[in-house]
């Protein structure tokens, strides 16, 4: 469906994009993911052809966005960064301007308006100034917007940045139902809200690719050594460390005291797919050290996304 | 050619929504009726030159705050992003809000068709001239629109746009009337670039095709440029 072929995009001498090459079936929603800066608005800038790549070139369906970037517009809705909708004018008007624009038939257009009223719940609000909305609604015509001509790809550029989380919610709502359909692409800095939408995630850090998969191939393929929480009262620091050293798979034990001393905390790193809860259990139930604290602290995407993006 | 149509008409009529554009035409008659009919009477003549003669350099001054905000606006809320994702080409765009310009130097050029109705009243009015005027006036306004579309595209800032747009037009308003100031060689270049000598040529009611043309030159010349501006802005 979209074909990223090394796509570049130098700004003076600084590159925000440095070679991207990505390939979007049909039907996917794909997160892009990435610190602030890392080069995600610029990359959908591209694909939508508000800017040009410096070096590359992008094919959606059989349409390079070089030698025929209108087709490209054709086939793309688009849902910039907040927003930013015309002010001055009633939500009717706006949507009705971007119909004709995109070359709706005005009988067409009246059924349609209809059916982006109901979908994005814009039905009270239609005869309202844009300026007046609040955030949440402007996002919710800004949807509207980008749906317009029913596009078979929809990209969305932070789409719930700045909202109350109820108002996320309701966004995300509506993009897993267009998504059902549609090929959408959305970016986010967010993490929880790329691993509740997204099929398949894309981490950007410095305009290069460093991830790329679902969220359980990212966190597969980065080692899921997961660490096991142990909290015991009446044991002494020694007496511990060699107890759960000695179980098999545990890889590494941190001792600290814990939340409420004179308690112990061991955290264990266990070696890559083994789960030594069971034998560690068994360990600690031959003393008689109280157990107050037992629990697996799996990988999130957090933690994952956090290491590919630190600093070297 | 849809699109361009679909974007003058968004833009034109933008500009009634805010209350700049009756600002605009309340003020551009106040200063025109004043400063033409303050002295009318005691001339004691029936025709509207010195009403026309006035146009070069009150245009220099209304243009530009007509059209800087057509891009300027747009860069500023971020909405050129909206505009350019759609399916339109720079052509579009430029020739969608030039002639939603344009429109609106017509929308005021409008109610002065009262003086010249009014004077009708007082005596013979040479028609011929009166509409020659107003095609010059309507070619003039063409003109600083295209190079105040340019200035807009240029920046952000509204402001800056209307005092560069402004800056630009008034030399070509002014630069007659500055003569002395360049060598004697370089003299017939100089008046061919003044605005105000073309425009007094068809004001008079002599339709030369030099004077067209010159007009027609300075609307591609500031069109073309805005293109290069929104290509280079890529």
């Amino acid at each position: 469906m979209i074909h990223v072929d090394h796509l570049t995009k130098y700004y003076d001498d600084f590159c925000a994009v440095d070679q991207i090459s990505l390939n979007i079936e049909k039907g996917e929603i794909i997160g892009l993911l990435g610190p602030n800066g890392a080069g995600k608005t610029t990359t959908l800038r591209m694909l939508t052809g508000y800017f040009a790549p410096s070096a590359g070139d992008i094919h959606v369906k059989d349409f390079s966005v070089h030698d025929d970037p209108l087709a490209v517009k054709k086939l793309i809705g688009y849902l910039p960064e907040s927003a930013p909708l015309y002010k001055g004018m009633l939500v009717y008007d706006y949507l009705s301007h971007l119909a004709d624009i995109r070359g709706l038939s005005s009988s067409a257009k009246e059924k349609r308006l209809q059916e982006l009223a109901d979908m994005c719940g814009l039905r009270g609000i239609m005869h309202k100034t844009i300026e007046t909305l609040s955030k949440g609604l402007k996002q919710r015509v800004g949807l509207a917007h980008a749906m317009m001509s029913d596009p078979e790809i929809l990209v969305l550029d932070e789409p719930t940045s700045g909202l109350d989380p109820n108002q996320i919610v309701e966004i995300r709502e509506i993009i897993k139902k267009i998504g059902e359909e549609k090929t959408v692409i959305l970016s986010t800095h967010i993490l929880s809200e790329a691993e509740a939408t997204c099929d398949r995630i894309v981490i950007i850090n410095k305009g290069k690719i460093i991830a790329d998969g679902s969220t359980r191939d990212i966190k597969a393929s980065n080692g899921e050594a997961d660490t096991i929480r142990i909290e015991v009262r009446g044991a002494n620091a020694d007496e511990l460390r060699e107890k759960l050293k000695a179980v098999v798979g545990v890889e590494e034990v941190d001792l600290a005291d814990g939340d409420e001393p004179p308690s112990l905390r061991a955290d264990v790193r266990c070696q890559a797919l083994r789960d030594p809860r069971a034998d560690l259990y068994e360990a600690i139930k031959t003393t008689d050290w109280v157990l107050t604290d037992f629990h697996r602290e799996a990988k999130t995407l957090e933690t994952i996304f956090r290491e590919l993006t630190r600093e070297n | 050619m849809r699109q361009a149509m679909l974007i003058f008409k968004k833009e034109f009529k933008d500009y009634f929504i805010s209350p700049i554009a009756y600002i605009v035409i309340a003020v551009f008659l106040l200063i025109t009726g004043w400063l033409f009919f303050s002295t009318f009477f005691i001339i004691g003549q029936v025709d509207l030159r010195r009403f026309f003669n006035l146009m070069p350099f009150l245009f220099a001054l209304v243009v530009p705050v007509i059209t800087m905000r057509l891009f300027s606006e747009e860069f500023n809320v971020g909405s050129y992003e909206i505009l350019l994702t759609m399916p339109v080409t720079f052509r579009d765009v430029i020739l969608g809000k030039f002639f939603a310009g344009v429109a609106f130097v017509g929308a005021i050029l409008l109610p002065t068709v009262s003086y010249a109705l009014f004077i009708s009243f007082l005596g013979e009015l040479d028609w011929g001239v009166v509409t020659g005027s107003y095609l010059g006036a309507l070619l003039l306004g063409s003109a600083y629109a295209a190079i105040g579309l340019f200035a807009s595209s240029l920046t952000r800032n509204q402001i800056i746009a209307c005092i560069l747009g402004m800056v630009i037009c008034g030399v070509l308003a002014i630069i007659d009337k500055m003569l002395f100031f360049f060598p004697q060689s370089v003299l017939p270049v100089v008046t061919y670039l003044s605005a105000a000598v073309h425009f007094e040529n068809i004001a008079k009611g002599i339709i030369d095709s030099r004077d067209i043309i010159y007009f027609l030159s300075i609307m591609f010349i500031g069109l073309y440029a805005t293109h290069l501006v929104l290509q280079e802005k890529k």
